[in-house]
């Protein structure tokens, strides 16, 4: 990768991504024109703007809008670093089981009827990533049949758990499915307010210790030699990406892929060294979600399509891809 | 200046001894070469002296303090290792796998100094590597990517420099141009080289002193006359071992006399 493309290649990036949000805020039953949808995030007063526009832009599909770029930003960060923690290709939040540990935890909160979503959805995903990895680790070495057969193994136990909880519990099923299937549909500021701090403290740090990723790509032995302390660094990895991982699905549910997809193409981009890819991820990340939902809310207009459920038919074909390649990274 | 000293290390996987009580030192500007048949504790050695595995009796000490005394990063300030073979090829170009040397001296944290990048530039052009710093490492050969393992560990500006097996994935060429530059290193920056190595004749060509291993145990240490003789070699290998002189280097020449073997002259 020439050093020099590297910043055009991020400001196209987030160019691109800016006339996305502009234009998927105009998406929908009322569509906006993009010229308006910035008028009014602008502030600029125009008579032109009515205040039912001025009203589905900031009231309705800003906040939504912008909680996909945030989700989808945080999912692509946690899947950076669980492929270096994992030296995996296929790690993902959703493969690993981090995602559908959340969900447990953050059912149980709210079948229970506790205001704790967002931490006992941090718990299990950390108990899920954690049980992952020592069923996995062989030697040292995490091979992508055992990752994938255990998370899908632990994920299945997860979501029989999850749903044996909504049978018991007392709650209306219908509505913690359709959170369970990962939508963004009717979510607006307060789910902003509480994920966007967490996500992006979470992005921050796995960021700040692209170094550590870097060095653990190569394995335990290379990364020790390099003087670094193993558990630590480990430890705080895995804390800060299921903690992302852990915010995005209490806000919005299961989004599978997103965490897979965009570190594969930010490594196309700006290759595999952290301090670039994860920012490049985490622009791709929430372009993809973005895209995924303004497809999920206009494909079958009126009615919305679960955001998951599309990220999971784009993304599960390159997933299968991936492991017919098994164990090598594509170039 | 600074020595490393090996005393009396005892080392054992769950009850099996693979190591014991193993004494031995090294010294700047020399290249110590560790020898043995398989499994015999060559790399569990190495992976001792590079902190990866802990004596259960012994102490290594280089410049005197032990060496499990000190912090991770102090530790890789003093210790470089090569591993045999760079595992994965994640995609970095041979820059950033270099620069990955300077995190003992760095941390997790700070960003890299113009020192360091001095430090990085300077040991690119000194093993041959600048012109191909912006390659993807997966792209080179073998014989170029064991260049970019040697280039990681030289800048973290160690006092030893551990190489584990350097020429096992190599052609006769390269392993000639691999051990060069090892000599190099020792004789000309005063490090401190400690090598793991399956072929006797290489080792006798380049290393300065020997260390042969059998069975956990050190069996004998010295310049290659004295330690690569057809008598310690056969006891150490358990077959009939001849040893003759290098035609051009007069240095030995190992060659094993195959009791198997049918076809062929015999003398």
């Amino acid at each position: 990768m020439r050093r020099s493309r590297v910043p055009l290649i991020f400001a196209t990036t987030v160019a691109l991504l800016l006339v996305t949000l502009v234009i998927s805020v105009g998406m929908g039953a009322v569509s906006i024109p993009p010229r308006q949808v910035l008028a009014v995030l602008l502030q600029r007063s125009n008579p032109e703007l009515s205040r039912t526009t001025v009203a589905i832009v900031w009231d309705l599909r800003l906040a939504r809008t912008l909680l996909a770029l945030v989700i989808g930003a945080g999912l692509a960060a946690s899947g950076s670093a669980y492929q270096a923690l994992f030296r995996n290709p296929l790690a993902d939040p959703y493969i690993i089981g981090a995602s559908g540990g959340a969900a447990l935890g953050a059912t149980l909160a709210i079948i229970l009827n506790l205001n704790v979503v967002m931490p006992a959805a941090f718990v299990t995903a950390l108990l899920a990533v954690t049980l992952v990895y020592f069923i996995a680790q062989a030697g040292g070495h995490v091979s992508s049949v055992s990752l994938v057969l255990a998370g899908v193994a632990l994920s299945t136990l997860l979501s029989s758990a999850v749903s044996l909880l909504m049978f018991l519990g007392d709650r209306d099923l219908h509505e913690v499915f359709a959170w369970l299937l990962g939508g963004l549909s009717g979510r607006s500021w307060p789910q902003l307010q509480l994920a966007a701090p967490l996500i992006a403290l979470g992005i921050v740090v796995l960021w700040s210790m692209s170094r550590p990723l870097d060095a653990l790509t190569f394995g335990e032995e290379t990364a020790q030699g390099l003087g670094l302390n193993l558990f630590r660094a480990r430890a705080l990895l895995v804390a800060a990406a299921t903690l992302t991982t852990a915010a995005s699905v209490a806000s919005a549910g299961i989004i599978g892929f997103v965490g897979l997809l965009a570190p594969h193409i930010a490594r196309r981009f700006v290759g595999g060294a952290h301090h670039l890819q994860i920012p490049m991820s985490v622009l791709v990340g929430a372009l993809l979600l973005v895209l995924a939902d303004d497809l999920a809310r206009t494909m079958m207009a009126p009615l919305e399509l679960p955001v998951g459920v599309l990220t999971a038919l784009l993304g599960a074909p390159f997933f299968l891809w991936l492991l017919k390649r098994s164990e090598t990274w594509p170039q | 200046m600074a020595t490393i000293d090996v005393q009396g290390v005892t080392l054992a996987y769950d009850d099996t001894e693979i190591l014991h009580e193993i004494e031995l030192e090294a010294h700047p500007g020399e290249v110590l070469a560790l020898v043995g048949p398989n499994g015999v504790g060559k790399t569990t050695l190495l992976r001792a002296l590079s902190r990866q595995l802990r004596p259960q009796q012994g102490v290594i000490l280089v410049d005197g303090r032990d060496t499990w005394r000190l912090s991770h990063r102090e530790a890789a300030r003093q210790v470089g290792l090569v591993p045999q073979q760079a595992d994965g090829d994640w995609p970095l170009s041979v820059e950033e796998v270099v620069a990955l040397g300077r995190m003992p001296h760095r941390g997790w944290f700070l960003p890299l100094s113009s020192h360091d990048r001095q430090v990085i530039r300077k040991t690119l052009q000194q093993i041959d590597l600048y012109p191909l710093r912006h390659r993807q490492v997966a792209t080179l050969s073998g014989g170029e990517r064991q260049r970019v393992l040697i280039a990681r560990a030289l800048v973290q500006e160690p006092q030893v420099l551990l190489l584990d097996e350097p020429t096992a994935n190599l052609d006769l060429r390269y392993q000639g141009m691999a051990l060069t530059l090892v000599q190099q290193l020792a004789h000309e920056q005063g490090l401190i080289v400690i090598v793991s190595i399956h072929d006797l004749n290489l080792a006798a060509l380049y290393a300065d002193r020997v260390a042969l291993l059998a069975e956990g145990r050190l069996l004998a240490k010295g310049t290659p006359h004295t330690v690569l003789t057809a008598e310690l070699l056969s006891l150490a290998y358990g077959i009939p071992v001849v040893v003759s002189h290098h035609p051009v280097y007069n240095t030995p020449l190992v060659a094993p006399v195959l009791p198997h073997k049918k076809n062929g002259v015999t003398k």
